[in-house]
Formats: C-alpha cells, sequence, structure tokens
C-alpha cells in the first residue's frame, strides 16, 4: 500500500530504504541478524523493497539459542520459503557443544549472554562484513546515542568513545580488514511507529504477538511462559492466562503481558498508551541499569 | 500524523533536561517503569522532587558516569506529530556534537535561563543552527518562576536575542516564555503570564509549517544503487535528494553528460506518477545508459555547479588536528573523491562571530576553507541545498569522519592555485583533466562566419563609451554577426545586485563581468562590454580569461574636462557638490591602458566614423571577415 507522503511512517520507510541501498553500495558481504521478531521481520519487509525488482542481496543470520518458541521458528522457516532468502542459523547449543561457551549454572539458565560469541563466531565464518540489526534508539537509553553505521572492532565490540559523527544522511563505513560494522536501519522508529507501520502494510506476524491463552508462571514481575526449559521454583505453580508476547527472545527469559489485543491496530493502540517499556518485560535487562551498555560493548545486538 | 526533527542544545542548568523530560512526561510518552526509575534516582539523590532531568540522562549525569559525551535521539509523539530530538550539550567543547545534532533538524530550540539573559552559549546554538541551515528557531525563556514571570525581562531577552539573530540573518524566529520545571507554556498555557499571548511550546512544535528547509524546485537524484534482476530491467536506485519528477521527462546524467527521458519512477508498492523530494524510488530510462553509483541525475535546464575547488565552511570533529595538504576522503550525496584543503582563509570564533587567521584547525574549531577534489563533484550551495550542498571528510588512515563541510560556491576564479602549485599539490592524487566544452568554439565560429572576441571599452564617465558601442553592435549585427552588449547598468540591477559600491564590491563587479563575457565568447559571440572599469588589474584579470588576440581593449579617449562639459548623466556636478564619493576622475583614479588594442579619439567627430574605425580595425584581426 502506498503510504501519505507528509506520513512520519512514510519518511521512516525511506530513510530505511536509503540506509539498507547504502550497506549494499559500501560493505562486500552485508547480512541480516534475524532474531524471529517484529523487528527483524519489518527489515526483511523493508529489504524486499528497497532492492525490488530484485532480490534481497543479502542473507539472513540466526542465531538460534535452542530456547526458541516453536511459533518463532515455524514462521521463519515459512518466510524464508516464501520469499527465497539464504538463511545461515548459528547454534548456541553448538557452541556449547564445542566448548567455545559454559552454560550458565542454576535451574533456570538463560543463553542470552552466550549468544554473543555464536554471533561473532557465525559473522566470521561468512566474513560477514556489516550485519544488518533490527535495533531501535527509543528501546533503551544506552541506545539513544547509537548511530546508523555502528563501527565494531575486530573483537566484535563497540567502543561508545570512537563513535564516528554521523551527519546528514552520509554514512561513513569505512574500515579495516577484520573489522565490521553493525547497522541499525530502524534506529528512528518507536515501538508505535513500528505496529502503526505493521497495521498500513499489512505485514504478517508471528501469533505469539497477538492474544491468545498459555501456561505462565509469575515471577519477579514477569510472566514467563511454560516451555521444556522453564522449571517451577518452589512455592510455583503454572496458571492459565491471556496474554501476548511485546518481545519476542530467548524463552527462559522473555516475558508475556496480560493483553486482549489480538490484531495490530488493538496493539498499536495498546502500545501507545501503555505504561510500561517493551524492555520492561525483559528479564535480562532488568538485571542492572547498565546492562545493555555492557552487553553492547561486548558485541551483543 | 507527520514527523518534525527537531535539535536542542543547552549548558549545564539551562533546563535543557527538564524541558525535554517535562515533554516526554506531558506527552505520556515516559513509562512506569522508566518514571519509577527517576524516582528511585531521585530519592537517593535526597531530591524531594521527581526530577525529570533524570530521563534524559542529563549532561551531568554522562559526566558522573564518564560515558562519552554524544548526540542522543529521543522519541516522542502527539496525535498530530511525530517528533526527533537531537539532544546535544551547549558547551564550547561539544560544538562537534551541536552540528551534527544541527544537520537533519528542522527546528532548533535555544535554550536562555532568564536570570541570565542572552549568554555566548546561546548565541552559540544560534549561529550554529542558522549555519546548518535551520529553517526554523525557537527561543524557549526558561526560569519565568525565578524572575516573577516578569514581562519586562522576557521583552529584553527578546530584543537582545533578536537583534543578534538579525545579524546571522535568522528570520523564523519564535520566543516562548516557559518554565520547564513548572509546566508553564510547555504543554499548557501558564496562569501565571497572562501578558503573553502566544502558544505553548509543544503547540508551536505541533504547528510549525513543515518542510521548509526541503528544496521543490531544483531536481536531483544521487544514483546509490543500480537494480538489474534481469536483463529487461535496468533501473537507477535512490533517494531523491530534491524537486521532483515525473515519467517522460527528459533528464541530464552527470558526468556524462548524456540525455534521456524518465521511463518510470518505480517503487515496490506500484509506479508512481511523480516523485519527490525525499521518496526512496528507482528510476528507469528509455535510453539504455552507462549509469553507475556516485552519478547524478538532473534536469538539463536546471544543473547543480559541477568542479572541483570548493569553496566551503567546515567544522572540525575530530581530535586529530586537520592536515592541510594531505589526502582526505570528501563524501557527498552518493560520491567519494579524494580532496585535500588546500587553503584555510579563516577560523571562526564562534563566541563573537570575529574572523582570524588560522593555518588548520582542531577539534570543534569553524570555518572557511578551500578544497581541491580529485574528481568534479556535482553541488548546489549548502544553503539553498541542504542535501547536495552538505559533505564529510574522512581520514584514510584512521577511517574517522574528521570533518563536516558546507559548500558556499566555487572558489572564486581569482583566488584559485595556479596551475603550477595545483600540480604540486595534487601529486599524491590522480590527475584529471577538464572535460572541454560540449560543442567547441571552433565549430561555432564555421557556422557564425565569424570569430568570437571581447570588446572591452573603456574610459572615463561621460567619455562615451556606451553611445559607441552600442552602434558599434548595431553596425556588427547587420553584417551579420553574432553580437552581446553587457553594460554597467544591466548586472547592477539582476546578477550584480548583491553588490555595493565599496573598492572590493566594485573589483567583484568587474570580475563577474569578466567571467560572464567569456560565456558569451565562448558561445560565438563578439561580446561588447563597456565598464568605467578603471583599474588595470581588474581589466587584465579577465583579458586573462579570454585567448590570445580575441581580447581587444577599445579606449575611449576622451580628456576628463570634455567628459565633465558633456555629463550626460550629471555626475560630475553631483561628485563636484559632493553626493558622489570615490567618483572616477574626480576622486579616485583613472588607470588608463598603456597599450590598448584600440584606441579612439571622440572630440569633434562624429560616431559613425568612430564605429568605422572600430570595424575595420576589427576585420584587420580577422575577426569580422573582409577586407581590412
Ligand atoms: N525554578 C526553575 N528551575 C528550573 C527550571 N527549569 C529547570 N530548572 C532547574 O534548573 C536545574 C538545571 O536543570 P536541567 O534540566 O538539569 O538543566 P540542563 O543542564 O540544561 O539539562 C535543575 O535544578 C532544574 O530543576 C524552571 O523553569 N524553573
Amino acid at each position: 500500500m502506498t503510504l501519505d507522503r507528509r506520513s512520519h511512517l512514510h519518511q521512516l520507510e525511506s530513510e530505511s530504504i536509503l540506509v539498507m541501498r547504502e550497506v549494499t553500495a559500501q560493505f562486500e558481504r552485508p547480512v541480516l541478524l534475524f532474531s524471529g521478531g517484529k523487528d527483524s521481520i519489518l527489515l526483511v519487509h523493508l529489504a524486499r523493497k528497497a532492492f525490488w525488482p530484485g532480490r534481497i542481496p543479502f542473507p539472513l543470520v540466526h542465531i538460534d539459542t535452542g530456547h526458541n518458541f516453536p511459533e518463532t521458528l515455524e514462521f521463519r522457516d515459512r518466510l524464508v520459503e516464501r520469499l527465497g532468502l539464504d538463511l545461515h542459523v548459528g547454534s548456541v547449543q553448538a557452541s556449547i557443544e564445542s566448548g567455545r561457551v559454559d552454560e550458565e549454572p542454576g535451574p533456570n539458565p538463560s543463553r542470552n549472554r552466550l549468544q554473543t560469541v555464536t554471533l561473532l563466531d557465525t559473522l566470521a565464518e561468512l566474513r560477514a562484513d556489516a550485519a544488518l540489526g533490527g535495533g531501535r534508539r527509543d528501546e533503551e537509553k544506552a541506545r539513544a546515542k547509537e548511530r546508523f553505521f555502528s563501527h565494531r572492532d575486530r573483537f566484535g565490540q563497540w567502543d561508545p568513545k570512537n563513535q564516528r559523527p554521523e551527519l546528514w544522511h552520509l554514512f561513513n563505513g569505512r574500515k579495516n580488514p577484520g573489522e565490521h560494522f553493525r547497522v541499525f536501519p530502524l534506529a528512528n522508529w518507536t515501538e508505535g511507529d513500528v505496529w502503526q507501520y505493521i497495521a498500513a502494510e499489512e505485514i504478517e506476524m508471528p501469533s505469539l504477538y497477538f492474544s491468545h491463552k498459555r501456561e505462565v508462571v509469575e515471577r519477579e514481575g514477569l510472566l514467563l511462559a511454560r516451555s521444556p526449559w522453564n522449571h517451577l521454583l518452589d512455592g510455583e505453580r503454572w496458571e492459565e492466562r491471556v496474554v501476548r508476547f511485546r518481545t519476542i527472545g530467548d524463552a527462559t527469559c522473555t516475558g508475556a503481558t496480560t493483553s486482549r489485543a489480538s490484531t495490530p491496530e488493538e496493539i498499536t493502540v495498546e502500545v501507545l498508551s501503555s505504561r510500561v517499556t517493551e524492555r520492561g518485560s525483559r528479564h535480562d535487562d532488568r538485571h542492572s541499569e547498565a546492562a545493555m551498555e555492557d552487553r553492547k560493548k561486548q558485541g551483543y545486538f | 500524523m507527520d514527523l518534525l526533527r527537531l535539535s536542542t542544545a543547552g549548558s549545564v542548568d539551562d533546563g535543557k533536561s527538564t524541558l525535554i523530560g517535562r515533554l516526554l512526561y506531558d506527552t505520556r510518552s515516559i513509562l512506569d517503569d522508566q518514571l519509577e526509575a527517576v524516582e528511585d534516582a531521585s530519592r537517593r539523590r535526597g531530591e524531594g522532587y521527581v526530577n525529570l532531568a533524570l530521563l534524559t540522562d542529563g549532561l551531568r549525569a554522562e559526566r558522573e558516569q564518564n560515558i562519552t559525551i554524544d548526540v542522543a535521539y529521543r522519541y516522542f509523539a502527539t496525535p498530530r506529530r511525530k517528533f526527533i530530538i537531537a539532544d546535544t550539550p551547549g558547551h564550547i567543547q561539544y560544538t562537534r556534537n551541536m552540528v551534527t545534532g544541527a544537520s537533519t533538524a528542522e527546528l532548533a530550540i535555544v535554550l536562555v535561563d532568564a536570570r541570565k539573559g542572552v549568554l555566548t552559549q546561546s548565541k552559540r546554538h544560534g549561529f550554529i543552527s542558522s549555519l546548518l541551515g535551520i529553517p526554523h528557531m525557537l527561543v524557549a525563556v526558561n526560569k519565568m518562576d525565578l524572575v516573577d514571570w516578569s514581562e519586562d525581562v522576557y521583552e529584553s531577552i527578546v530584543d537582545a536575542f533578536g537583534s543578534f539573530a538579525q545579524r546571522l540573518g535568522i528570520d523564523a524566529l519564535t520566543f516562548i516564555p516557559i518554565s520547564a520545571l513548572h509546566g508553564d507554556n510547555v504543554v499548557t498555557k501558564s496562569a501565571n503570564m497572562s501578558w503573553y499571548a502566544g502558544s505553548t511550546l509543544l503547540h508551536h512544535l505541533e504547528h510549525v509549517n513543515l518542510g521548509a528547509d526541503r528544496n521543490l524546485v531544483d531536481f536531483r537524484f544521487p544514483v546509490q544503487h543500480v537494480i538489474r534482476p534481469d536483463q529487461d530491467y535496468r533501473g537507477y536506485a535512490g533517494r531523491i535528494a530534491s524537486g521532483t519528477i515525473r515519467p517522460g521527462e527528459e533528464v541530464l546524467v552527470l558526468p556524462s553528460g548524456h540525455t534521456t527521458h524518465v521511463r518510470s519512477v518505480d517503487t515496490f508498492d506500484g509506479p508512481l506518477t511523480e516523485g519527490f523530494a525525499g521518496d526512496s524510488v528507482v528510476l528507469t530510462t528509455e535510453d539504455e545508459l552507462d549509469i553507475s553509483r556516485g552519478d547524478m541525475i538532473v534536469r538539463p535546464l536546471n544543473l547543480p555547479t559541477v568542479g572541483q575547488e570548493l569553496d566551503a565552511t567546515i567544522c572540525w570533529t575530530s581530535t586529530e588536528p586537520m592536515k592541510p595538504g594531505t589526502q582526505y576522503w570528501l563524501r557527498h550525496t552518493t560520491r567519494e573523491v579524494q580532496a585535500f584543503i588546500s587553503r584555510v582563509v579563516y577560523r571562526i570564533d564562534v563566541d563573537t562571530l570575529h574572523r582570524e587567521p588560522s593555518s588548520g584547525f582542531e577539534l570543534n574549531d569553524i570555518g572557511r576553507v578551500h578544497l581541491t577534489t580529485s574528481f568534479p563533484v556535482f553541488f548546489d550551495q549548502y544553503q539553498l541545498n541542504r542535501e547536495t550542498g552538505g559533505f564529510v571528510l574522512v581520514d584514510p588512515h584512521s577511517n574517522n569522519t574528521v570533518a563536516a563541510g558546507m559548500i558556499r560556491g566555487l572558489v572564486p576564479q581569482r583566488e584559485r592555485l595556479t596551475a603550477g602549485r595545483r600540480e604540486e599539490m595534487r601529486r599524491a592524487s590522480p590527475n584529471v583533466v577538464w572535460e572541454g566544452w560540449n560543442i567547441s568554439l571552433q565549430e561555432r565560429e564555421v557556422r557564425n562566419r565569424h570569430q568570437a572576441a571581447v570588446l572591452w571599452f573603456t574610459g572615463l564617465p561621460g567619455s562615451g563609451k556606451t553611445t559607441i558601442a552600442r552602434a558599434t553592435e548595431r553596425r556588427l549585427f547587420a553584417e551579420p554577426c553574432q553580437t552581446m552588449l553587457l553594460d554597467g547598468d544591466q548586472v547592477r540591477h539582476g546578477l550584480n545586485g548583491d553588490l555595493g559600491f565599496t573598492a572590493e564590491d566594485r573589483a567583484e563587479n568587474i570580475r563577474r563581468v569578466g567571467e560572464m563575457a567569456a560565456l558569451f565568447f565562448r558561445q560565438g559571440c563578439i561580446t561588447l562590454c563597456t565598464f568605467v572599469s578603471p583599474f588595470r588589474v581588474d581589466r587584465d584579470r579577465a583579458r586573462a580569461l579570454i585567448p590570445e588576440g580575441r581580447f581587444i581593449e577599445v579606449f575611449v579617449d576622451t580628456p576628463l574636462e570634455e567628459c565633465q562639459r558633456r555629463d550626460p548623466k550629471g555626475l560630475y556636478a553631483r561628485a563636484k557638490r559632493g553626493e558622489i564619493s570615490h567618483m572616477t576622475g574626480i576622486s579616485s583614479p583613472y588607470e588608463a591602458p598603456e597599450s590598448p588594442e584600440l584606441r579612439v579619439d571622440t572630440v569633434g567627430r562624429d560616431v559613425d566614423t568612430i564605429v568605422e574605425e572600430i570595424v575595420r580595425g576589427l576585420r584587420a584581426r580577422g575577426i569580422v571577415p573582409g577586407a581590412g
């Protein structure tokens, strides 16, 4: 569908397309990091627009923690098949088995921290020099200063002291061999923009985002879904609630929210009147205020 | 819902963070978990109220945590508009950040603390905003609660900032008295300032006219990427930098100069009947041309400037100081060329706006330089077109973005490097030969059956230059020759309307006329110029643009007494009464040509005789055919 030219969605779309085209022009082996969440599905949608009538000129990379919701994987495979895309899966399970990383101790280990190693290994294997991600500046304070083109050193690390100024829409992707870039075409989108756009463009999304019944356990204020990797602690029990997910990540740390919103329009309304940030529903971000900044420095996406 | 990008800058304690926090809070863009964190932090700091400033992680907090001070982007929306705030600190050591934040902004909020009045900081922000071409400026006079909501205090700040802004040529300027802490006039109207009749800050942000920085006239399409899915489709992907384009329109491709027509303006959602500035589209053309990334598609009758010697204002953004004469990459639209800084013209003290000599810039310095590029770039003046007038410099060793630049134009001819010096400096970069004119002068002259020339008539005011030149042109036109006559009065109104009568402006006047005459010359005309042009250097500069033998200086040698007696415009009389200063021949010197190609006497002779004498001179030189 064609958006009104003056609308913020049209301008955001046009800017994201500009950034993606710039990536193919400035890098030799870019990849698109596909998490299975709405932002990366949106990235794929925008990439189709950017290169149409040509094909999307880069492969998708999915870092599979082994703790994914089955709906995420099904959706991923269908999308890849429907659009004839190239998909590379980096497996955290394989990294554990090969001794690259160790599983966290405790009854409910999260693999969120481990996936950084798998990610960097996979990028190295593909000799990727740029990785497009769905990160947005509104997600978290530490992201507010993120660039569209974010330079990473040889170790995949982000140096907040050494970020290049980004003026107008002139992007500087120059780098030394071995270094790479993370690129964030959605930098200027907010969660509200994303859902408004999904509604306007009628983009298909995984069922997890829409209201459904599910068995959950309430822990530290989060509703964690029943899965083979979440074990009850003393005194806890599973109960059925009407919920949806605002972000989709590792099932061990992504909380559901109580919601009756079952269409993109209803979600837009819910998001715009929401009183909690989407990352508030992620366990990993609540560990410390500076959690995100720390993980980013180490190469997390 | 549309979109407004704005920038804010303020020094510590002006209340910038409080204001942004207030906007986010009152538009319900702050969520409970964020608010909770702020409440916690306020309590920990022993503050008796919820410090909204903490929401945006203000400068102090960043200092405490030792995080790099940088541009932070914030988002909020009302039902009318989405807002993107580029939030930057206002200290001099963060000029680079202010410039970055300003580069995409359509509106700048300048904060002024009502108790302190207009400080250097606010002026600096005003200057940077105008330099970066932000079309709207909003001055928020904050902390009105601390000056008893005084209208007088507010008015004196309006006066002070207003006169400063006038000097910078900022005209879309709005003032609003607010209290960020208490919320007065931020989102809701203040009951404490009934004397203020204007709108609230948010209302202004919601209603300010958008797109004022969009150039819809000059179509510029920098090619980003070629899309070629199969043999039958070849499209040029990019974002329309300015102007509009429709299928069927004729376009010209730079640098090749080839022309073709637009077949379609494609998007994933279907072809457009018209593409607008800001649209990311794919253009296809009727003819298969060799077009690639870095080329620019434009209209044949509306071309950007093409050149390799740029006159620009730059801001140095790197901790590594500038190294004049060494190689940088210059990124401009979708093009990247090598460049070096050939001259540092001056540095601007951003606090006093004084120009000062400089041999090179360091971090946060702003000033004017000349750059020489390895290949031509296609640009417009930054003030007319931000998309095609802005560039960055990248250091080839560190890969860092070391400068942001705004093009003012080509380096004035008289200041260009001599060929030898340029060669010397360009050793490190590929040598480039200027492309010649599309149709050569020789071809034009063959068709015209005469040669091109410039006849430069010089002489005292009232000497008879204009009368003689006009009659000569008539005579040549009847020959028939292609002719053109340029005189002072025509160019003073249009082309040189911006020039006055200072010595510098007079010189510039003659320089431009010389350039214009050179263009008519290239077009094959016998170009007659009548200008007092009292100084030899100015005439010689015009001569230098024209090949040997084709610049004919015609000295209309009428004695001063005779000119004064004739005085056709009454100028001498007025000069005598002291009404005209710098009157050539009276209070300003006239340097007669030492060896003009032609010298004519006018005393006691009629115009036709003089004209025939000139035409004979042209025949003798082979410019006009026929026996001399
Ligand atoms: N009385 C009063 N105090 C204000 C106002 N705006 C900000 N402040 C106070 O001024 C101090 C500095 O404000 P802050 O927003 O942190 O300034 P910043 O450094 O420009 O971000 C804080 O103590 C604020 O509470 C105002 O409108 N009135």
